[in-house]
C-alpha cells in the first residue's frame, strides 16, 4: 500500500484487494466458472424452463470446474 | 421429536458453520499464541480486542442490512460466493492429501511468526508491531467467520442458529487453544478443511440453483445428497491424482 494515501483511499483499496484475493486469488479459473455455472443455469432454468436439466448440471459443471482446476495445479507441479 | 423437526439442511449448516469457524480460529490463534510468548500478553490482547470490536461493528452494520435484500437475490450472491470459496477450500484440502502441496502446520507456523517477530526488535513504549501482528491476525480470520455465518445464516434463515455455533466453535477452539497451548498442529486440520469445502460446495450449489429458481426435488433434503455427492467426487479426484503423481512430504509455514 503506499504511502500518502489518505484514509478512504486506503480503506477503499485494501477492501478491493480484499475481496479480489477472497474471490479470485490464485484460481481465477474457478472464479470463471462460478460465472459460467450461474450463466448456464439461468438459460436452463428461467430461460429454457429446463428444471430438470439444471438440477444435473449445476453439481455437473462444479465437479467439472473443480476437475479442470486440480488438474491445472497437477500440470504445475509436474513442472516444477 | 427433535430428530423429525430438525431439517437435515439445518444439521449440515450447523456443521459447516462449526468446522468452518474452528479452523479460521485454529488459524487466528496461532498467530496471537506467537505475539503473547514473544512480545508479551498485554499488547496480543489489546490487538486482539481491537479487531473483535471492528469485527463486531462491521456485523452491526451490515448484519440487518443482509435481511431487507430480496431473499432470490440474496442466495444467488451468497450461492455464487459460496461455489467460488468452496471449490477454492476443497481444491487446496485435495492437493494437500495428495501431496501437491504442502500441509498446513500450525507448529511451522507459530514458529515464523516468532522469528518474524523477534527479528522485528522491540521499540520504546507501545509495541506496535505485536499490536499490528495479533490485530491483523485476528481481523482477516474473523473476517472469514463473519462471512460465512452472515452467508450461510442468512441464505437459510438460521442467523441466530448460525452465529450462536459460531461463537461456540470460536470458545472451544480456544478453551483447546489455551489448554494445550502450541500443540495445535494435532488439529486434523485438512480433514476439516476438506469436509467444509464440501459443505460450503454443497450450499453453494443448492443456493444458487434456490436464487435461479430450480426447483430441487426434496427441497432440503437434496443438501445431504449433495454433500454425499461431491464427498465422493472429492474421493475419486485424491484417488486418481495420487495414483498419478509422486507424493511430497514437506510442510509449508
Amino acid at each position: 500500500m503506499r504511502r500518502g494515501s489518505s484514509l478512504p483511499v486506503r480503506l477503499v483499496r485494501g477492501f478491493a484487494t480484499f475481496w479480489w484475493d477472497f474471490l479470485v486469488g490464485d484460481t481465477p479459473e474457478l472464479f470463471v466458472a462460478a460465472l459460467v455455472i450461474i450463466g448456464v443455469i439461468a438459460l436452463l432454468s428461467e430461460a429454457g424452463h429446463f428444471n430438470a436439466a439444471a438440477v444435473v448440471a449445476l453439481p455437473l459443471l462444479a465437479v467439472v470446474a473443480l476437475g479442470i482446476s486440480v488438474r491445472r495445479a497437477v500440470r504445475a507441479a509436474r513442472r516444477k | 421429536m427433535i430428530a423429525t423437526s430438525v431439517s437435515s439442511g439445518v444439521v449440515v449448516l450447523v456443521g459447516a458453520v462449526f468446522l468452518a469457524c474452528a479452523v479460521e480460529m485454529v488459524e487466528a490463534l496461532t498467530i496471537v499464541l506467537a505475539v503473547g510468548h514473544t512480545r508479551g500478553w498485554r499488547s496480543a490482547f489489546e490487538g486482539t480486542a481491537v479487531a473483535l470490536v471492528v469485527l463486531t461493528a462491521l456485523v452491526a452494520a451490515f448484519g440487518p442490512a443482509l435481511v431487507h435484500v430480496p431473499l432470490s437475490v440474496l442466495r444467488l450472491v451468497v450461492g455464487g460466493v459460496l461455489l467460488i470459496f468452496g471449490m477454492q477450500w476443497l481444491r487446496k484440502a485435495i492437493l494437500r492429501s495428495t501431496g501437491l502441496k504442502a500441509k498446513h502446520d500450525e507448529d511451522a507456523i507459530y514458529r515464523a511468526k516468532v522469528a518474524e517477530l523477534q527479528a522485528a526488535g522491540s521499540g520504546v513504549g507501545r509495541d506496535h508491531v505485536a499490536f499490528v501482528m495479533a490485530f491483523k491476525g485476528v481481523f482477516l480470520e474473523g473476517l472469514e467467520v463473519v462471512i460465512t455465518v452472515l452467508t450461510l445464516g442468512t441464505s437459510a434463515h438460521r442467523l441466530g442458529l448460525a452465529a450462536t455455533v459460531a461463537a461456540i466453535a470460536v470458545v472451544l477452539v480456544g478453551i483447546v487453544g489455551v489448554v494445550v497451548a502450541k500443540q495445535l498442529s494435532n488439529v486434523p486440520e485438512n480433514a476439516m478443511k476438506m469436509g467444509v469445502g464440501v459443505m460450503l460446495v454443497s450450499f453453494g450449489t443448492f443456493w444458487t440453483g434456490e436464487g435461479l429458481k430450480v426447483s430441487w426435488p426434496g427441497n432440503d433434503t437434496m443438501i445431504p445428497v449433495l454433500v454425499a455427492t461431491y464427498l465422493l467426487v472429492t474421493w475419486l479426484i485424491v484417488a486418481l491424482v495420487r495414483r498419478e503423481s509422486p507424493v511430497v512430504t514437506e510442510v509449508v509455514a
